[in-house]
C-alpha cells in the first residue's frame, strides 16, 4: 500500500527541476515545485500533480451533464452545472418541439419560458468550452431534454467515471443518468419513454397534453433504494458507474431502504463494488 | 483545535477553537458574481464577511455590522488576497463568510486561520496558507496571543498574518504603544506563533483527508 503524500497549499513538493508541473501545482520564484491546493501528490513518470480534496466541475467537450436552469435571458438560458461559471444553453442549441429544423424566430424567443423555465432540470451535452472556462451546452438529441418525475442526487464530480454511455437503464427498472458534473438523476423507466413533447401540426409546444403518469410505490422504493446506494458509494469514496451502482443495489436487497444510510450497512453493501475497477 | 469540512452546504469550511474563541468559517467559490458589474474580467474577486453573533460577547452585540466588523472584514480580505490565485478564474468570486460564535480576544487572527483552512478545503488554488497569531505587550513584557482581559489591561496588541512557506507577512496591525526594540521582538514572537498555528492547520487538513478516506 503506497503511502499517501499529503500537502497543504504552499508546501514544497520537490526542488528537482526535472519534473513537469501538473494540476494543483505551480513554480515558485526560485524554481521549486510548490503545491497550490490541499490534497494528495500524484507522480506519473516526470509529471507531478496534486489531486485536491474537493473541486468544482471542469467541463470537457462531449461530457453529459445534468443541470438546473437558473436564468432565462434573451436567446439563451443560464444553467447551473456546479462549475465555476454558470453554463449557457443557447436557444439555437435546443430541440424545438415537433422535432422541426428551422431558424429560431422572434416568436420562439418570446416563448422561451414555455420550453425551459427557472428551476427546471435538464440533461445536456457540452458543445464547447470558452476561454474563461464556462461551458456551452446543447440538447440536440432526443435523449437530452427536460427531466421529470425522478430524484436528483449531487455527488463530487471527481467520483464520476468517464464512460461512453451515461444513460443507464438499470435491471431493477429505473433509469439513471450520471452527469459528469456530479449531478445524478434517477427516475422510473416508463417516464422516460413518455417524456418527449408530442408532435403538433401547428408547431407549438403541446404542454397541455402531458399525461399525469402515476408512479407506483414499488418504483418509488426502487428510486429511493438507488439513491441511498449512490449515497453509500459516495461516503466510501468509490467511483460511480453503472456496474458499481448495480452491485451495490444487489447487495442492498437484504435491507430496508431506510437502513441503507447506516454506517455499518453502507460499509457492507459497498464491498462488492470496491473490488471492481 | 481546527476541524475542516464541517458545513455541508459550503464548498469549503472550517471550525476553529483558539483559546476561548469559537469561530466558524464557510467558503463558496469560485462562482458567478451577482451583481454583474462587480465582476472583474481579468481576475476573480475575493469577498469577505466577518460577523459576530449577538451572544459571542458578554454584553449582547447588535447584529448589524459595526465599524469594527467592517474593518476586520476588509483586513482579512486583504490578508487572503496575496495567497489566493485569483487570476486563474476571471469573472468569478470567492466568498468567505466568518461567524464568530464566541469571542475572547484575538478573534481576527483565529478567523484568518479558519478562513485559510476553509479555502484549502474548498480546493481553491493558493500560493501558500495564511497563518495568523497576535503578539502583544502586557505589563511591559512581550507576550503571545493576548486574550480579552489581557487586551483590556495591556499596553499593545499586534495581530500578524504570515505566509509560512513564502515567509511573507500579509496582515500587520498594531494597537498600542511600544518602543522600536519591543516592536521587533513582538514581530519575531508573533511569527513564531504563526508557525505553530501552521502546523495545526496542516493537521486539520490531514485529518480531513484521512478521516473521510476509509480505503
Amino acid at each position: 500500500m503506497e503511502t499517501l503524500h499529503l500537502v497543504a497549499p504552499g508546501d514544497v513538493i520537490t526542488t528537482d527541476t526535472g519534473f513537469m508541473r501538473g494540476h494543483g501545482t505551480y513554480h515558485s520564484d526560485d524554481g521549486k515545485l510548490v503545491a497550490s491546493v490541499a490534497g494528495v501528490v500524484q507522480r506519473i513518470n516526470r509529471l507531478i500533480s496534486v489531486r485536491p480534496l474537493q473541486s468544482r466541475y471542469a467541463g470537457e467537450v462531449g461530457d453529459v451533464v445534468v443541470g438546473r436552469i437558473v436564468e432565462v435571458q434573451q436567446k439563451r438560458w443560464k444553467v447551473d452545472t456546479f462549475s465555476r461559471l454558470e453554463s449557457v444553453l443557447l436557444l439555437s442549441s435546443i430541440n424545438l418541439p415537433g422535432g422541426v429544423l428551422r431558424r429560431r424566430s422572434a416568436q420562439d424567443e418570446l416563448m422561451m419560458r414555455t420550453y425551459f423555465t427557472e428551476g427546471d432540470l435538464i440533461s445536456a451535452e457540452v458543445q464547447q468550452v470558452f476561454s474563461d472556462g464556462s461551458l456551452s451546452l446543447h440538447t440536440r438529441s432526443l435523449k437530452y431534454g427536460k427531466l421529470k418525475k425522478g430524484c436528483l442526487i449531487t455527488v463530487p464530480p471527481s467520483l464520476v467515471k468517464r464512460c461512453k454511455n451515461h444513460f443507464h437503464n438499470m435491471l431493477c427498472g429505473a433509469s439513471v443518468i450520471i452527469g459528469n458534473n456530479g449531478y445524478v438523476w434517477i427516475s422510473s423507466m416508463e417516464v422516460d419513454q413518455e417524456d418527449q413533447i408530442l408532435l403538433n401540426p401547428r408547431d407549438e409546444p403541446d404542454t397541455t397534453r402531458e399525461k399525469d403518469i402515476a408512479i407506483t410505490r414499488e418504483e418509488r422504493e426502487t428510486i429511493a433504494r438507488l439513491r441511498n446506494c449512490i449515497q453509500a458509494l459516495v461516503a466510501r469514496k468509490l467511483t460511480l458507474f453503472d456496474t458499481s451502482i448495480q452491485y451495490t443495489f444487489d447487495a442492498s436487497r437484504g435491507y430496508e431502504v431506510k437502513e441503507l444510510l447506516r454506517e455499518d450497512v453502507m460499509q457492507e453493501i459497498t464491498e462488492p463494488a470496491r473490488n471492481i475497477d | 483545535m481546527i476541524k475542516a469540512g464541517v458545513l455541508k452546504n459550503a464548498n469549503g469550511s472550517a471550525y476553529i477553537e483558539f483559546g476561548d474563541n469559537k469561530i466558524m468559517c464557510g467558503v463558496y467559490g469560485p462562482r458567478d458574481v451577482h451583481p454583474k458589474h462587480m465582476a472583474n474580467s481579468s481576475t476573480g474577486i475575493l469577498r469577505c464577511r466577518y460577523h459576530m453573533v449577538p451572544y459571542s460577547v458578554s454584553e449582547r452585540k447588535n447584529p448589524a455590522p459595526s465599524r469594527r466588523e467592517i474593518e476586520i472584514s476588509k483586513v482579512i480580505k486583504e490578508a487572503l488576497e496575496p495567497a489566493v490565485m485569483l487570476e486563474r478564474f476571471p469573472r468569478t468570486a470567492v466568498d468567505v463568510f466568518i461567524e464568530v460564535l464566541q469571542a475572547d480576544g484575538g478573534s481576527r487572527c483565529a478567523a484568518l486561520d479558519a478562513a485559510s483552512v476553509a479555502l484549502a478545503d474548498a480546493g481553491i488554488p493558493m500560493r501558500d496558507m495564511v497563518s495568523a497569531c497576535a503578539a502583544g505587550k502586557v505589563a511591559d513584557t512581550v507576550v503571545l496571543d493576548v486574550n480579552n482581559e489581557e487586551d483590556q489591561a495591556g499596553q499593545a496588541d499586534m495581530p500578524i498574518g504570515y505566509m509560512p512557506n513564502l515567509e511573507k507577512v500579509t496582515l500587520l496591525q498594531l494597537d498600542g504603544i511600544m518602543s522600536p526594540k519591543e516592536y521587533k521582538e513582538c514581530i519575531e514572537t508573533g511569527i513564531k506563533g504563526c508557525k505553530i498555528v501552521y502546523e495545526i492547520q496542516k493537521k486539520a487538513l490531514n485529518e480531513r483527508y484521512f478521516g473521510d478516506d476509509h480505503k
